[in-house]
């Protein structure tokens, strides 16, 4: 290849068509509370690793389906299992066991 | 002597307003423009929340209007205002002398193909909710054939100035939602995509029927707003939009788009409106004399209005309003005819 001094960044648009579907599959077949998220933010208001750095389950969901599950790993780096996001999920998703079932199916990539 | 009371609109407002006028003693003439009594209700399937079929809906409303004079086919032609009553020639010929005019008018759909960037009438894989209902009804939409990837428009024609709707269609969302687990039901392996801007479940059991299509029907809501749709060299559509909860610009490929067409006035009811000189809003929904405290009554006297006429509504409100609407008839006319003979004076008589 010629080096002509700049390269091109690749598009950060959302691709919906790059989704892994039986990936997600695999993942709600373990966690199926995962499909009640409704994007409130209330897990990432509350998170205590969020003060330091960028968490967020909100955000990681968000991104698995936006075929980023390298993103919602990222998101995810941080989290101590504090438990915090469980407490004030609306819709009671066990956000502990969702985060270390997303760490194990999209882990293994 | 009965008096007269004219219903102009034989969707379920009218008639749910007819029947409750006829059994409070009142002599009943319901005009409706089309051919079949019903209105949007006769060309829909099921309803939200529960599903239940629309048709049987139609069939109780239809099953109580015994004895109220309908005429179908038939438009208001001239209106005369008298001094207590109002003189109305009908298209058929038959001339009305009404104590009081109730206006139950109804709605029109938005019509998609203004909202030209979505492609309704341009691509042939955009359809709107309307069509959709049809296709529940007939199993039969050449646009339908095992869709893979479906996504759903909501607001379309709501909320939007430029398209001269300022206003929320109150009913879109609940009919999204419905649709969308209406079409995974018959297409378990598609996809499913609701774009939104706000998701507005208010209603009793609204929320469950979101909740269900979320978890037991995995359809995704993605909050934004479709900007532009083109078609692929295969017939699919590129479809894009912005994921306003990610920040992020999107794109996705679909098999097929459903825009969820919103409610606007009645043209035709309109027009009667205007032979009336019934006053309308800037959102071009009859005005009603004290919106709060009682909004069945239009500034006019002997002049009512119940349903969509003033405003999008949903079945039930449209139903609630219907009834609300016979009462204050019959409040009215109590007042104005006292020596008329109705069911109450009958019961009062007898006591």
């Amino acid at each position: 290849m010629v080096d002509f001094g700049f390269g091109l960044v690749p598009s950060s648009r959302i691709n919906l068509d790059l989704f892994d579907k039986q990936k997600y599959e695999e993942l709600a077949s373990v966690e199926p509370d995962v499909r009640k998220c409704m994007s409130c933010g209330s897990c990432t208001a509350v998170c205590t690793a969020g003060n330091f750095v960028t968490t967020s389950l909100r955000e990681a969901i968000e991104s698995i389906h936006n075929g980023q599950p390298g993103k919602a790993l990222e998101m995810l780096g941080s989290c101590q299992l504090c438990g915090k996001c469980a407490m004030v999920c609306p819709r009671g998703i066990n956000t502990r066991h969702l985060i270390l079932s997303i760490n194990k199916i999209y882990g293994k990539i | 002597m009965k008096n007269n009371v004219l219903i102009v609109g034989g969707g379920p407002a009218g008639l749910e307003a007819s029947s409750q006028l006829q059994r409070l003693g009142y002599n009943v003439i319901l005009i409706e423009r089309s051919a079949a009594l019903g209105g949007h209700l006769a060309k829909w399937d099921r309803l939200f929340p529960s599903g239940v079929s629309a048709q049987d809906a139609l069939k109780t409303l239809l099953g109580r209007i015994e004895g109220v004079k309908c005429f179908t086919d038939t438009e208001v032609q001239s209106i005369n205002r008298l001094d207590k009553s109002y003189n109305v020639i009908l298209s058929n010929g038959i001339t009305v002398l009404a104590d009081a005019v109730l206006m139950t008018t109804g709605f029109d759909l938005f019509e998609a193909s203004r909202k030209e960037e979505y492609g309704y009438g341009i691509y042939n894989q955009v359809m709107t909710n309307a069509d959709l209902e049809a296709y529940f009804r007939n199993h039969s939409d050449k646009r339908i054939d095992n869709p893979r990837r479906i996504g759903f428009v909501h607001c379309v024609g709501s909320r939007d100035e430029k398209a001269g709707c300022r206003s929320c269609s109150k009913v879109c969302c609940a009919t999204a939602v419905k649709q969308a687990i209406e079409m995974k039901q018959a297409f378990p392996e598609a996809d499913v995509f609701c774009f939104y801007m706000d998701l507005r479940l208010f209603g009793r059991h609204y929320e469950d029927m979101y909740l269900k299509a979320q978890k037991d029907y995995g359809i995704r809501f993605i909050r934004g707003r479709v900007a532009e749709v083109a078609e692929n060299a295969d017939g699919s559509l590129q479809v894009k939009a912005e994921d306003t909860v990610a920040s992020k610009p999107l794109k996705v490929s679909l098999d097929l788009l459903v825009l969820m067409a919103g409610m606007r006035p009645s043209v035709s009811g309109r027009r009667v409106g205007e032979l009336l000189e019934v006053p309308v809003e800037e959102d071009g929904y009859f005005s009603v004399r004290e919106g709060i405290v009682s909004g069945q009554r239009s500034p006019l006297p002997g002049i009512f209005l119940a349903g969509a006429a003033t405003g999008p509504k949903t079945l039930p409100d449209t139903l609630a309003d219907a009834r609300a609407a016979a009462v204050l008839v019959d409040d009215y006319l109590s007042g104005i005819f006292t020596e008329a003979k109705h069911y109450k004076n009958l019961v009062r008589e007898l006591w």
